[in-house]
């Protein structure tokens, strides 16, 4: 790295040992990471590693507990001075930052208009100074066009043109090919690729890493909050980053390197098949997909986001309706897009986002666990029976250890952990066949990940576990792997860890 | 039950809303009687609660929409248009009727299918077509009550068959009828949305649709039958308002959402849904009734009562701000 360093030369941006704290979660350690000017970097991780964290700190958001943050060498500008910032580090996030109501200039010059004195705007000077902006940046878009009308690659071109009107020659790009098409992607690359030839340096999150390959001289890896891996991309090539972002000596948490693994299924499995996805495609996010999970098995869905795994998890439980395909629990076909028919026929799942669509803020842990189940406590002509509803309360809060003054309390007033376990309880208290589990462990505490761990390990229904984290999955018998809306692998009995991850990035097929 | 201390005194928490609201009517009721020697006589106590029927059988129904998270402004117009449909086929043309003679106790059930079709529409706009509720209940609300008005010419229907005006007039066990009605759906009503299977779903739609969907609850068809029942709630209260009056005017229920959703707020139910009991919407509409009544007594004109609600409103809101720590917005 030193190798970059010219004399009398400062990187363009720096970190210097930054460190950023949220609670008892150590997201940044001491990160030194340095960028030079028309060296792009790639800054690749898996979720958790502090990739975001980074990105706040360097465009801003916010500011280390220790260490600091430097562009050219000088001190960054204060944390309230948002103008200044702008003029040395631009984020294109995934989400997009263009108003679709504006057109095209106003986009471009957002509460910066050429204006009189009296605050009038002087529309043909900003058409003027637009059309430049475009041209000297090659996007090929006309000035007064509804920027609601662009396609999602335009928009994201227009956001970086408007990063670099305000002066900033550093763009930091946040998964930008997430939501583009292959021709899209194929624009935008050939985009930056002008952009780094007159004189722009970007840092480029992504989880594809081919495209890393192609954009960016050098990579860096985030693991736990630490940057483990920094150099040249020829001389990291990408077995070496996922070794880098998985971790050679890595201990997942929760499994002792003895524990042994449950016999893995083999063809000659007597279990009966509990769920049978046969050939199953939602539209736009899962293509042919099919597998089938046995009695008392643990079965993972990994994939990243925008995989379909998703996507898939949700067409089982019938959240949405497949547009084709069958789905079948112990032989039965299920009918589609109906939660309550689904439940019915012994399916219970536990969402992936709790607070989307986990849990009801407003009810006590009590009725949040009876939600589904209300049927089942009827006393007479549907008025529920309170004395068996506290019964249940009181079963599943003992058997999942929920802590709780009252099983009255209100379910928002838990931590964490324990609105995921009154979730997971829920899901349990219907007595299901199938369980599928959206990332059951996230945002919980370690103590509450073990026992969740536990919970899942003691429940005798098949259990489907959907998660992009590795940590999960290693309590499940065996693993498809989602990429690109199909399923690509099948890891069964032990598996080496970057396999899985490079599976899921969309290697190695 | 081997409730911790803890928990006792979030049970009787849990009742404190309604029993703030409790004092306060005791309260009003107090200055009620020292300022006017009529104001606590049963025959006026009885005359307050009567008045009230009307409007908190118009409260139940928006109570049960705003629970479910969401509203409806249209509900006054149904106390209007819906037995001024069914007088309209009852009566003689020369009564400004319109000369079919159907029989009143027909005419009955079709004011009640009135509010029903007109919540089945409201319901099927917002919840299947996803417009918004404000404007499409407050576009329904002009397009009834302009429909009431064309109905008649805006002229007054009286001279109505005794079956029509029966549950505004008649008396039991020495009550008006009315109280009594209203009075048994607020116990349905509480036991329901407290103890029923259905109610508690409505409570957890209202908390959060999308936990109450992935919980196997069918969202969509509880909020529309929410709907349809206040639309027949909403009719009942206009022919309860139609036998007081004897008659109905094109313009009745006019302005009565306004005073619906006082009382919702002073009773405590949540305009973000999911919070908010009928025993509290009622105490709201009590208070709202006694405190009308005494400046009715006083001799204050009308547009300083109104006034007084607006205020009253604004204070429940900050009182509520204050105490809840939370702020009381919609979004």
């Amino acid at each position: 790295m030193e190798t970059l360093a010219e004399p009398g030369v400062s990187p363009l941006v720096e970190t210097r040992g930054v460190t950023k704290r949220y609670g008892d979660t150590l997201a940044l350690n001491s990160v030194t990471l340095k960028v030079w000017a028309g060296h792009s970097v790639a800054l690749a991780g898996r979720n958790g590693a502090g990739k975001s964290t980074m990105v706040r700190l360097m465009t801003g958001l916010e500011r280390p507990d220790a260490g600091e943050v430097l562009f050219s060498g000088g001190p960054a500008p204060d944390i309230a001075a948002r103008a200044q910032w702008r003029t040395k580090v631009a984020c294109v996030y995934q989400k997009s930052t263009i108003i679709p109501e504006l057109t095209v200039g106003e986009n471009l010059f957002l509460n910066d208009h050429p204006g009189s004195r009296f605050g009038a705007i002087r529309w043909g000077e900003l058409r003027r100074l637009g059309r430049r902006e475009l041209d000297a940046w090659g996007l090929d878009v006309a000035i007064d066009q509804l920027a609601g009308e662009l396609t999602v690659g335009e928009r994201q071109r227009l956001e970086i043109a408007r990063a670099l009107r305000k002066g900033s020659r550093f763009i930091i790009l946040d998964e930008p090919t997430a939501r583009l098409e292959s021709r899209e992607i194929r624009q935008l690359f050939d985009h930056i690729g002008r952009l780094k030839a007159s004189g722009v340096t970007f840092l480029f999150i992504s989880h594809h890493l081919q495209e890393i390959y192609e954009i960016c001289e050098r990579v860096a890896v985030m693991r736990d909050g630490r940057l483990v891996a920094e150099a040249a991309v020829e001389e990291l090539d990408e077995d070496a980053v996922v070794a880098a972002m998985v971790g050679q000596a890595y201990v997942r948490p929760g499994q002792t390197t003895h524990v042994p693994r449950r016999a893995f299924p083999t063809a000659s499995d007597e279990r009966p098949i509990v769920l049978d996805v046969d050939n199953v495609a939602v539209d736009g996010t899962v293509s042919g997909a099919s597998l089938k999970v046995r009695a008392g098995e643990r079965v993972g869905l990994a994939g990243l986001a925008g995989s379909g795994k998703a996507e898939l998890a949700r067409a089982i439980v019938g959240q949405l309706a497949p547009s084709t395909g069958r789905i079948s629990v112990s032989g039965a076909p299920l009918a589609v897009g109906r939660v309550d028919l689904a439940r019915d026929s012994g399916v219970a799942w536990v969402p992936e986002d709790r607070h989307f669509n986990g849990f009801c803020g407003n009810l006590s842990v009590e009725e949040n666990i009876a939600l589904p189940v209300l049927r089942r406590l009827n006393r007479a002509l549907g008025f529920v029976s309170g004395q068996r509803r506290r019964g249940l309360a009181e079963t599943m809060i003992g058997r999942l250890e929920i802590k709780v003054s009252d099983p009255s309390q209100n379910i928002s007033e838990l931590s964490g952990g324990n609105q995921q376990k009154t979730v997971m309880s829920r899901a349990l208290a219907s007595e299901p066949k199938l369980l599928v589990l959206g990332h059951p462990t996230a945002g919980v505490d370690i103590a509450s990940k073990e026992a969740l761990f536990g919970i899942i390990r003691a429940t005798g229904s098949a259990v489907l576990l959907v998660s992009d984290e590795i940590d999960e999955l290693a309590i499940c018998d065996r693993v498809l792997v989602m990429f690109g809306g199909r399923i690509v692998r099948e890891f069964a009995g032990p598996w080496e860890e970057h396999e899985m991850v490079a599976a899921m990035e969309g290697l190695g097929q | 039950m081997s409730a911790p201390a803890a928990g006792r005194t979030r049970t009787r928490w849990r009742f404190g809303d309604e029993l703030a609201l409790l004092q306060l009517i005791i309260v009003a009721m107090i200055a009620g009687t020292l300022l006017h020697p009529a104001f606590l006589t049963p025959l006026n106590i009885v005359n307050v609660l009567q008045q009230s029927s009307e409007l908190s059988v118009l409260v139940l129904a928006e109570a049960i929409i705003l629970i479910v998270g969401r509203f409806d402004l249209s509900l006054e117009s149904i106390v209007g248009v819906a037995p001024m449909f069914g007088a309209w086929l009852v009566l003689d043309a020369t009564l400004n009727g319109s000369g079919l003679m159907l029989s009143p106790f027909v005419a009955v059930i079709v004011v009640f299918f009135v509010g029903f079709a007109i919540g089945a529409v409201n319901g099927f706009l917002i919840v299947r077509l996803g417009l918004n509720a404000f404007i499409t209940t407050l576009a329904m609300l002009i397009l009834l009550r302009g429909v009431a008005i064309g109905l008649t010419n805006g002229r007054t229907l009286y001279d109505l068959p005794e079956p029509f005006l029966y549950l505004g007039n008649a008396y039991w066990l020495g009550l008006p009828a009315a109280l009594w009605v209203s009075g048994a759906l607020y116990l349905v009503g509480s036991l329901i949305l407290g103890y029923h299977r259905v109610g508690r779903a409505l409570y957890a739609i209202g908390g959060n649709a999308e936990a109450a969907r992935a919980a196997g609850i069918p969202v969509d068809r509880y909020i529309w039958t929410v709907f349809v029942v206040a639309g027949g709630l909403a009719s009942l209260s206009g022919l309860m308002l139609t036998g007081r009056m004897a008659s109905v005017m094109s313009g009745q229920g006019q302005n009565m959402i306004f005073t619906v959703f006082a009382a919702c707020v002073i009773g405590r139910i949540s305009l973000n849904g999911g919070k908010g009991t009928l025993v509290g919407a009622l105490c709201g509409v009590i208070l709202l009734g006694i405190i009308s009544n005494i400046l009715t007594l006083s001799n204050i004109e009308t547009f300083w009562i109104s006034a007084t609600y607006g205020a009253i409103i604004l204070l429940s809101l900050i009182f509520t701000r204050l105490t809840s720590g939370k702020s009381y917005r919609s979004d």
